[in-house]
């Protein structure tokens, strides 16, 4: 087991969502997430991929954009929305871009990584991947970012990190890094050949099938080995009402 | 009152018009050639909104979306007046779209529409380059087609959105080295300014510097390396882009999969 190097990150610090705290993110970088990266996702779908609406498999990376409303840190409450009983905690690993990287090859991808950290990918479930989804994705609070930033020298088996959720203390999904259509080092090469990862900006590698869905009250923790670990609670939106 | 931001002798400066082209924030009246332009707020969230004019829906052959077809920018892709944008030498159809750019002033939660236009803090032209090359039917349309590095532009001015007035009533058109090829009018959009405001504020919050890019009207054409595309929206500015070839460099192109 490594050693677990908690520090300041070394990025410009924001305010964000209900209170002010430290993310590993500032207001003009950007988080982009990854459909469909786990085989195991492109198997379930199967033929469904080559026909209507989509025709063929994806090519290029599926990606999205988690935006700052998203941005909660350690202990922050997650609003479940009124509209949904349930959302998924999706576990992933997500690596924090040190240096800008533009058509980088996989062999020197890592170079740019600052650091490691877990973030849950809160999601609306959803089985229709045509149209972007900022309904299931976008919400405020749905994606909690750890706090600790490992050291990508720490970890020596990348592509096979154990990743957990646990809902209430229970331990109810384990997930790997492995089975990816695209290890992180291929990934973040494919990301930079469509446009220019900036440093400070994170990718989320991906969330395997099987997310555990969460309920209002609930306190949900996702956890990758013994690097790092985020736990916040689901709380009941209030009802929406009309600001004049 | 209109505002701007430019980069001069490796410094950030705000701007307002000046006959000659621009006056700086310290008083130095400069042409706008002298210039690097940012975008004249620093954006936010940037949402897209595609298929919001009837006419454009038609001409891809889709149907006009009953619910807002929204995505988002990466931050990289957003550039200033007078950007030069790549152009992918392999792509066989990229092209421009004329859009009205609605920057938010103040937060927005469960706005209604009737009181959306409160919301806004003011007005841009902008410029969504698309190269349909790239998309794919998966989160479409896509970052790669629509999130490409400086192919977002935004500016020159924000103007104030009390002295614009009504946005649903203004007329949009690109030029093409000097010869319009797109032309509509923003009371053709399905879905107004307000009514995306209330939409959007419906599920998320807004925050001031967000950045809705509201859709284009019907006549987007190819455009090659070499062209000046120049969009631009009555009362609120003229946007100039220039497009250069993709620098070759050694690259690492994206592995197809399964």
């Amino acid at each position: 087991m490594a050693r677990i190097r908690s520090r300041s990150w070394g990025i410009e610090i924001v305010a964000c969502a209900a209170r002010s705290m430290s993310l590993p993110i500032a207001g003009r970088n950007t988080v982009y997430g990854v459909a469909l990266n786990y085989k195991s996702t492109l198997l379930s779908l199967g033929c469904s991929l080559s026909a209507k609406p989509y025709w063929a498999p994806p090519s290029a990376p599926v990606l999205y954009i988690k935006p700052p409303n998203t941005w909660i840190g350690p202990g922050d409450p997650i609003p479940l929305p009124t509209d949904v009983a349930a959302v998924q905690a999706g576990v992933t690993l997500a690596a924090v871009i040190g240096r800008d990287m533009c058509r980088v090859r996989p062999e020197s991808a890592l170079m740019h990584v600052e650091g490691f950290t877990v973030v849950n990918d809160v999601t609306v479930p959803h089985s229709d991947y045509f149209r972007p989804a900022i309904q299931n994705r976008c919400r405020d609070g749905f994606c909690p970012i750890a706090a600790q930033l490992i050291d990508p020298e720490q970890i020596t088996a990348l592509d096979a990190l154990e990743m957990r959720v646990r809902v209430n203390g229970e331990l109810v999904c384990v997930q790997s890094t492995c089975g990816l259509v695209r290890p992180v080092a291929n990934l973040l090469a494919d990301v930079s050949a469509l446009f220019t990862l900036a440093a400070g900006d994170i990718v989320l590698i991906g969330s395997a099938p099987g997310a555990p869905l969460v309920r209002a009250g609930d306190r949900v923790a996702v956890e990758i080995e013994e690097f790092a670990r985020l736990e916040n609670p689901v709380i009941a939106e209030p009802a929406a009402r009309l600001s004049p | 009152m209109r505002r701007g931001r430019v980069l001069y002798q490796d410094r950030m400066h705000a701007a307002v018009p000046d006959p000659v082209g621009l006056k700086l924030d310290d008083g130095r009246v400069l042409r706008e050639t002298d210039v690097v332009w940012l975008p004249p707020v620093e954006p936010r969230t940037v949402f897209a909104v595609g298929l919001n004019y009837s006419d454009h829906a038609k001409e891809l052959a889709f149907k006009p979306q009953s619910e807002p077809l929204v995505f988002l920018k990466g931050q990289r892709s957003l550039a200033g007046h007078r950007a030069s944008t790549e152009r992918p030498i392999d792509a066989a159809f990229m092209h421009y779209e004329c859009e009205l750019a609605v920057i938010i002033g103040h937060t927005a939660r469960n706005v209604a529409a009737a009181h959306a236009l409160a919301y806004v803090a003011g007005y841009t032209v902008a410029n969504d380059y698309a190269v349909r090359d790239y998309l794919e039917n998966y989160y479409r349309p896509n970052l790669r087609a629509k999130s490409r590095d400086g192919a977002t532009l935004l500016g020159p001015w924000l103007i104030d959105g009390q002295e614009l007035g009504d946005p649903q009533d203004l007329e949009l058109r690109t030029l093409v080295n000097g010869h319009v090829t797109q032309r509509g009018h923003t009371r053709d959009m399905i879905h107004g300014v307000a009514q995306l405001i209330a939409y959007l504020s419906s599920f998320m919050t807004l925050s001031p510097g967000d950045v809705i890019l509201t859709g284009t009207p019907a006549g987007v054409v190819n455009v090659a390396a070499g062209d000046e595309v120049v969009t631009e929206i009555d009362g609120i500015g003229r946007l100039s882009n220039f497009l250069v070839a993709e620098h070759s460099s050694a690259s690492h192109k994206v592995n197809g999969h399964g």
